[in-house]
């Protein structure tokens, strides 16, 4: 009976079927949601067991305090102490938060975030653009590091991926919010 | 008309001509132009009106120190009122008006209170209107709005935009003359990050307006070419028209760029203005000094303005502001006024010194140890009398009168943080101390360094020592070659005698002022300022302030420094409020959080209500319904009678893990959870640290070492920091981690008989959901199309209900899918008010029960507190004040007359006690129409309400004229045994 029901679609975080972009002069803003992600908090007494096993993953060493360490498939930021956020193509992991308990076994407690985030990529010359929207010091910001701030008076996580391309992760229910105030910077600092 | 005012040479572009009106007539300036240069080079020296006595005023100075030429400018929604003429840029197409006058600026009729001065001296409003005190809120305070307005708003949007920005640095160099340009070169050059700001649009300070030659060039050339090379490196940022507002806590300061003032419109998308917070690792101000005048009768004529703003005019501008000028100065750069304007053809009558030992001049008279006595002029300065050193007094014919009494340095910033200004007789004038803010360094005529050598040498060494500070060796650049000439002043405040001399000129206080003030004990310098609003004007004093000090000094037989100054407080210069408030206006005032359906939701045309941020369908109106309750009423009555479905998106989600998850959780609530079996729901009270509760929800043990903790919308946030703070600082030792997953799902409640029905259609086939195999509050992972799903047997509404969650991405199509399945239910949605309304029916406590004044005693849940175990808030709710015998105790309510409505808010009464504060027994937290019942209902607290079942009393509301009769019954109007829950 369920068949002649409407289909599970997904919907993406501002509201559409695929990913909206939006270009203004040198900067391109474009909606990220191929994106699977899930924290990972290290338990109490595993946490050199728990970075050894992220370190696995990523083939490299866990990301230190503010850094992003990229990988295929999956990378990692830092979020807090002893606490990562991972990364994956959706289309392949969208059950990362199961493959990665299976994969961190009692030394981590690990949460589905994939929905949890708006995510977007803004490409070009960003710095003049964010300059706009939050205190972190852009010009001086290295690529693959990661600061938290306030855009717009929410809380995201600020990846930088390369020098000019930063991904962008604010509060999914507020992703509309943080849009406009992206591209209103966009228009404005461009 | 012509610029009969122009000169040759000067820095605008002839090329280039502007159209601008004033008060409606038209005139034409050049590109480069203030409008006040543009106005006197077209003979117009009136601007303004005074404050108070509607004094006929023109420029006192050519910056943003300006008191006097203050116009309106613009028309329609972009009219700004009380900006200066002085910095104000001129383009084609500018409109601007005078203000504070009527009919004219030439006739004011308010002038009167001019010829009425004896009777609006200091402390005229104190003394004036204080009896009958009833007469100030409609009479008096009205007629002095009216009278005292300095212009008027457009009472329009603004339709400009406004930005804030971050920038950061090594070093912020305010001000762009020559100790800062040669500043910033040193630390350029040094490979630093810098930020030079400059309030001007063209940067180069006191170099564009002086002769002075600076290594061999123009100064204005030296520092065009200076800047030329600032340009070009990448680690300098220069910003003009950038006026730092405030310096704050650890290197940080406010800058307020005017990105579009200068343009008739903001180009589209761009902002009119952005405020900058800069962040820095040291600071350099060098933001010059400003000239101050000297009092005498009648000083405030159009025409009378600072001998350094007569240079800057016609040195910069190429305009005079007469063609016959007379100076009158205390030291030797008031002769430098009268040397450039005679070089460029203008006619000095005099320069009047007061010192015996003036400088001599070949080319002008120099009338030695005299003063202005008083001027004469209606609407400009026509005649200035001048009394010579034997007491003759002789009579000057000119056009403008230049004065100067000094320099003051610009301390402000560097008092921002309560520091205080140093006195230097030298300079006879303040400047920065050792109590400068941490990082910060003054260089220049802001460190009383007065001349362009001293500028540049000192710009470097502060430059340089600014730097190494930070770990930054510099190499010292040549000091170009420039004059260096010492300062020679005599002390010299005012003209004695005088019984109009203007100290503040836009406030309108004089010397006489200052006298009335210091006789009737106003002495502190704090208190007249208040007395008297010296300095509180939109100038904030910065020509006035010094001369107020002085006279109190004599007053008080006390020298300046001993009287001390006013305490600095941003912002440097008026800034709109558009620019604090940037781009968070009207809809986009602060973000907004949609819930997963709310596309969905406004298809069904949803009326929203904000619930914080959050924006939750309130009810779905249906055609035909022409009333709010007429739709609730439906939604609740159809899902009592078969199902309704509902968004609770906006619950907290915390997902908590760990292997000490069920411990934690044992703290945190107050009643027990560490033995929950896994799928199953336990509903759970959280008490604050005191004993009052914090919040309730509910918690879902989805494994032995995980669980889902829901919580209120309101209390979404302040429940997970308080869980954080517990887990960090109170419990260390526990192996939990929280993480907020409130926005990753959605979650939508089933209620309603037929829930069970719905929900069977919608899931997938192999998740069973009988009651047997899923009772009352069980909980557990499931599957809906496919897609992993989360499934709770939990009711806020009484009846048979589920509350069931996919992926935040496919909560648009479960709610589709969910209204698809439920057509053959008749399924409705419903919104906050229909949820609130079964609460009530329920008994359920909510945000208005949890009002964080309320134990579990009084929510008739104390038996709740585990005694065996410890958790937050246990034992302070033992407290004797929260356990008394009358404690109040949660009921419900129902009119006797069931007619009468039961407002929220009133209180209750034992019937035959007087309605008072003392006899107070209660009061009425939550309220509603109950359609299932046909009547109002209500929950409330009322003293040892469980004992009062029955008891009639009295519900009122003195404020709206409530007194009804109510029937004190159980709290659970409906299925008061939950036997709805569980089939």
């Amino acid at each position: 009976m369920s068949d002649l029901l409407p289909e599970m679609k997904p919907m993406t975080a501002l509201g559409g079927d695929s990913p909206r972009a939006d270009t203004h002069g040198p900067v391109t803003l474009t909606e990220v949601t191929h994106l699977a992600l899930a924290s990972v908090q290290a338990r109490l007494g595993a946490e050199e067991a728990c970075r050894k096993r992220l370190s696995d993953l990523l083939e490299s060493d866990a990301p230190g305090v503010s850094e992003l360490v990229m990988h295929d498939p999956e990378a990692s930021f830092w979020i807090g102490p002893d606490q990562w956020m991972i990364g994956a193509p959706h289309d392949s992991h969208e059950d990362l938060a199961v493959q990665l308990t299976t994969r961190f076994g009692e030394t981590a407690s690990i949460t589905e975030q994939n929905d949890a985030w708006a995510v977007f990529d803004l490409r070009g010359e960003v710095a003049p653009v964010m300059e706009l929207l939050c205190p972190i010091n852009i010009r001086k910001m290295a690529v693959h590091t990661v600061q938290r701030t306030a855009i717009d008076h929410l809380s995201c996580f600020v990846t930088r991926r390369a020098t000019d391309h930063l991904r962008i992760l604010g509060p999914r229910s507020s992703a509309g919010s943080l849009h406009h105030a992206l591209v209103t910077a966009m228009k404005s600092a461009h | 008309m012509t610029q009969k005012n122009r000169l040759d040479g000067g820095q605008v572009n002839r090329a280039q001509q502007l159209n601008f009106t004033f008060d409606g007539k038209s005139y034409q300036g050049y590109e480069g132009d203030t409008l006040a240069s543009a106005l006197l080079a077209n003979g117009v020296r009136l601007m303004g009106r005074s404050f108070k006595y509607h004094r006929p005023r023109g420029p006192l100075t050519a910056g943003s120190e300006e008191p006097n030429a203050i116009v309106e400018l613009r028309t329609g929604a972009r009219k700004e009122p009380n900006t200066r003429a002085t910095t104000a840029e001129l383009f084609d197409g500018l409109i601007a008006q005078s203000q504070n006058r009527w009919p004219t600026l030439a006739f004011d009729a308010m002038a009167i209170n001019d010829k009425l001065s004896n009777f609006f001296a200091a402390g005229f409003y104190y003394k004036t209107f204080m009896w009958p005190a009833a007469f100030w809120e409609k009479v008096y305070e009205p007629i002095i709005r009216k009278a005292a307005g300095l212009g008027t708003l457009s009472l329009e949007p603004d339709p400009d935009s406004y930005d804030k920005g971050f920038l950061h640095c090594d070093l912020l160099i305010i001000g762009a003359g020559p100790a800062g340009l040669i500043a910033a070169l040193t630390a350029g050059r040094a490979g630093a990050e810098v930020i030079v700001a400059d309030e001007d649009f063209v940067l180069g300070g006191r170099l564009n307006s002086e002769t002075f030659a600076v290594a061999d060039q123009d100064g204005a050339e030296w520092a065009a070419n200076t800047i030329a090379e600032l340009s070009s490196l990448s680690n300098v940022r220069l910003m003009s028209r950038t006026t730092v507002l405030g310096a704050f806590d650890h290197g940080i300061y406010g800058a307020l760029e005017r990105v579009s003032d200068h343009l008739p419109v903001p180009p589209k998308n761009k902002p009119r203005q952005i405020l900058w917070r800069i962040y820095c690792k040291q600071a350099i101000i060098a933001a010059g000094a400003i000239e101050r005048p000297i009092a005498f009768e009648n000083n405030d004529r159009p025409g009378i303005m600072l001998a350094s703003a007569m240079r800057s005019y016609a040195n910069r501008w190429a305009v005079t502001p007469a063609q016959r000028i007379t100076i009158f100065t205390n030291n030797d750069d008031g002769h430098r006024t009268a040397a450039d304007l005679h070089a460029k053809g203008v006619l000095i009558k005099a320069v009047i010194d007061t010192r015996t030992h003036a400088p001599k001049s070949d080319d002008y008279e120099i009338i030695a140890g005299a003063t202005v006595t008083d001027t004469k002029g209606r609407l400009g300065l026509e005649r200035v009398d001048v009394t010579d050193a034997q007491g003759k007094v002789r009579m000057l014919s000119c056009g403008a009168l230049g004065v100067s009494g000094g320099w003051n340095p610009n301390v402000h910033l560097a008092s921002h943080q309560r520091g205080r200004p140093s006195w230097n007789d030298q300079i006879l004038a303040f400047r920065p101390s050792e109590t400068l803010p941490r990082g910060m360094s003054a260089a220049g005529a802001a460190a009383g360094v007065f001349s362009t050598h001293g500028a540049l040498d000192s710009g470097i060494s502060v430059a340089v020592k600014a730097l190494e500070a930070i770990g930054i060796k510099a190499n010292a650049p040549a000091l170009p070659r420039a004059e260096d000439a010492t300062i020679n002043i005599t002390p010299f405040w005012h003209v004695e005698g005088a019984t109009r001399a203007w100290l503040d000129q836009q406030n309108d206080v004089t010397v006489k002022d200052v006298k009335l003030a210091y006789q009737e004990n106003f002495k502190s310098v704090e208190h007249l300022k208040r007395y008297t609003t010296l300095g509180m004007a939109t100038d904030q004093g910065k020509t006035s302030n010094m001369g107020g000090l002085a006279i109190m000094a004599e007053l008080a037989g006390k020298s300046i420094p001993e009287v001390g100054t006013t305490i600095f407080r941003p912002p440097y210069t008026p800034t709109a409020i558009g620019a604090f408030a940037g781009r968070s206006r009207d809809e986009n005032f602060r973000p907004v959080r949609k819930t997963p359906s709310h596309a969905w939701a406004e298809e069904q045309g949803a009326v929203f209500v904000e619930v914080g941020m959050w924006l939750r369908a309130q009810w779905f109106p249906r055609p035909g319904e022409a009333h709010w309750r007429q739709s609730v009423d439906r939604e609740v009555l159809q899902t009592r009678k078969s199902v309704g479905i509902c968004d609770v998106t906006t619950l907290g989600k915390i997902d908590v893990q760990g292997t000490d998850a069920a411990p934690f959780l044992n703290k945190i609530y107050c009643n027990p959870f560490a033995k929950v079996p896994v799928g199953t729901v336990r509903y759970g009270l959280m008490l604050r640290e005191d004993g009052i509760v914090m919040d309730d929800g509910t918690a879902a043990r989805l494994a032995e070492d995980h669980f889902v903790v829901t919580t209120t919308t309101a209390n979404a946030v302040s429940v997970y920091r308080h869980m954080e703070f517990v887990r960090q600082c109170l419990f260390p030792d526990l192996d939990v981690q929280l993480i907020s997953t409130t926005e990753a799902w959605a979650q939508y409640s089933v209620a309603g008989p037929n829930a069970r029905k719905l929900l069977q259609k919608v899931i997938d086939q192999e998740h069973d959901i009988s009651n047997e195999a899923f009772p009352y509050m069980a909980c557990g992972e499931i599957s809906v199309g496919g897609i992993r799903a989360r499934l709770f047997r939990i009711s806020f509404s009484g009846e048979l209900a589920y509350e069931i969650a996919v992926p935040t991405r496919y909560g648009d199509a479960l709610v589709r899918r969910l209204m698809a399945a439920g057509e053959e239910f008749d399924a409705v949605v419903y919104g906050t008010e229909a949820l609130s309304v079964m609460r009530i029916e329920k008994g359920h406590v909510a945000g208005n029960e949890l009002n964080g004044t309320t134990t579990a005693l009084n929510l008739g849940m104390g038996r709740m507190v585990n005694k065996k175990k410890d958790s937050i808030g246990s034992t302070l709710s033992e407290r004797e004040g929260l356990n008394t015998d009358d404690a109040l105790k949660l009921v419900g309510l129902r009119p006797v007359d069931l007619a009468n409505p039961l407002p929220a808010g009133s209180h209750l009464m034992t019937k035959g006690d007087p309605v008072d504060a003392a006899h107070d027994q209660g009061y009425v937290t939550s309220a509603c129409y109950s359609p299932h019942l046909g009547h109002h209902i209500a929950l409330g607290y009322l003293k040892r309400g469980d004992t009062r079942m029955g008891e009639v009393i009295r519900l009122v509301s003195p404020l709206t004229g409530v007194d009804h009769d109510v029937e004190v019954v159980s709290a659970h109007f409906i299925d008061p045994e939950g036997e709805r829950l569980r089939v």
